[in-house]
Order: structure tokens, then C-alpha cells, then sequence
């Protein structure tokens, strides 16, 4: 697990600033002209039950290859600048931050549509898993939308 | 030997998070469907019906990938990363 805050891919139990982690991204070109950001946070009600706490679980070394290529890809096939990805693992609770894509490029539009794509790919590829707690006990999540 | 890893829910179906097991020769996924359900049969019918997904030393795999020594072989449940 890497914690080290210059990385553009990271898998932390720690939380993480946005400010900080767009700042850093800024840095990367003179030519940033827009940056889009998505930011996923600990939601608390999922299918009519309210969640007391979120836990994810991930597979160390292959999530990070996955994050890497979908970072790698989302370069080049957008044109964009640069990425970065973070995201946590361990326990979350209600409204603290869970995931962290920041694309950056020369104009708005590329960056959109790279950090959409980039948010639906991580769901689809990315060895990581939610567990959610209710008053019903604790359940794997299966399905995201 | 080869190294199993069983992640979220697989964990309390396999009752493990992770099996070592000494192969002589290259396998196949059924032949190691066969060796997991002698501890665990539920988890080999898991696998079996392909009712998870399969990688290989960290690349995804499939039911016809041959496993040879040193491989390290995981179970996965559908992701559910992101928020």
C-alpha cells in the first residue's frame, strides 16, 4: 500500500485532501487549463436501509496495476494531461471521502469525459470491495450503479 | 506450490483468506475446483458453476487458464469499488 502523497495512484486507509491533492496535480503542467474532479463519499442510506459504516477490501498490488492502466489509458485515449486516482480502503464513515479522480488538461471538455470514464471503468475492473453495515448486520455489496 | 487468495465474500464461504497447496505438475482450474472443494465443497462449486471471477498472478484469468507452479491464483467477487 503506498501512502507517499506525490504517487498518482494511491490505495490508503488514510483520508485525503482534495485541495492538496489538486494543487499537487497543478504542478504537473503549465498548460492545465481545466481540471475536472469527481469525488466519492460514504453515502448513508443504500436501498432503503441506513448505513452505520462502509469497509473496503482490495486486492494489494493487482488494484494498483489496474488503477495505473486505467490512468495510463485515460491519457491517452482523451488527451488529457495527467491523472490521478486515490482510493481508500478500511473502515468510512458516513460522508468522509472514499475515491478521488482528478484529470487535468488543456481544456474542460477532455478532462469531463476522462474522469467519467475513468470512475465507471475503476467499478468495472478494479478489484475493490464494499462492505456495508446496517442495523441488519454486515453485507458484501455485489452491485454498484 | 501455488497460492490461493479468497477476497470479501469469498472469505467466509472458503472459511480462509488464503490456502497453500503443492502441485507436481501444471493444473487446471477444475483440477484445483476439485482440490479446494475437498476442504471446502462450496467454494468448489463456486468455481465450478464460474460464478466468480478468476485471476492469475494479478492478470484475470479464466476457466481454461493452466496454473503452474508459483502461480498465485485468486477468487473474485463482483467489484464494488468507488462510492
Amino acid at each position: 500500500m503506498s501512502t507517499t502523497t506525490d504517487s498518482k495512484i494511491r490505495i490508503q486507509l488514510e483520508d485525503f485532501s482534495v485541495t492538496d491533492e489538486i494543487e499537487s496535480m497543478k504542478k504537473v503542467s503549465r498548460n492545465i487549463g481545466g481540471i475536472t474532479t469527481f469525488l466519492g463519499t460514504g453515502r448513508e442510506l443504500s436501498k432503503g436501509e441506513n448505513i452505520t459504516q462502509l469497509n473496503f477490501e482490495h486486492y494489494p498490488k493487482m488494484a494498483e496495476k489496474k488503477l495505473e492502466e486505467i490512468r495510463v489509458q485515460a491519457i491517452k485515449d482523451y488527451g488529457i494531461i495527467d491523472m490521478s486516482i486515490i482510493h481508500r480502503i478500511g473502515p468510512i464513515e458516513i460522508g468522509e471521502n472514499i475515491v478521488l479522480i482528478i484529470a487535468v488538461g488543456e481544456h474542460r471538455k477532455e478532462t469531463f469525459k476522462a474522469c467519467e470514464w475513468a470512475i465507471a471503468e475503476l467499478k468495472r475492473v478494479t478489484p475493490i470491495w464494499k462492505r456495508e453495515t446496517t442495523s441488519k448486520g454486515e453485507v458484501w455489496v455485489q452491485d454498484t450503479p | 506450490m501455488i497460492t490461493v487468495k479468497f477476497f470479501a465474500s469469498l472469505k467466509a464461504i472458503a472459511e480462509r483468506e488464503e490456502d497453500h497447496i503443492e502441485i507436481e505438475n501444471s493444473i487446471s482450474m477444475d483440477q484445483l475446483s476439485d482440490i479446494i472443494s475437498k476442504t471446502s465443497p462450496k467454494m468448489g462449486d463456486i468455481i465450478r458453476d464460474k460464478k466468480v471471477m478468476i485471476s492469475v498472478n494479478q492478470e484475470m484469468a479464466d476457466s481454461d487458464t493452466i496454473i503452474h507452479d508459483g502461480d498465485e491464483v485468486a477468487f473474485l467477487p463482483p467489484f464494488s469499488g468507488g462510492s
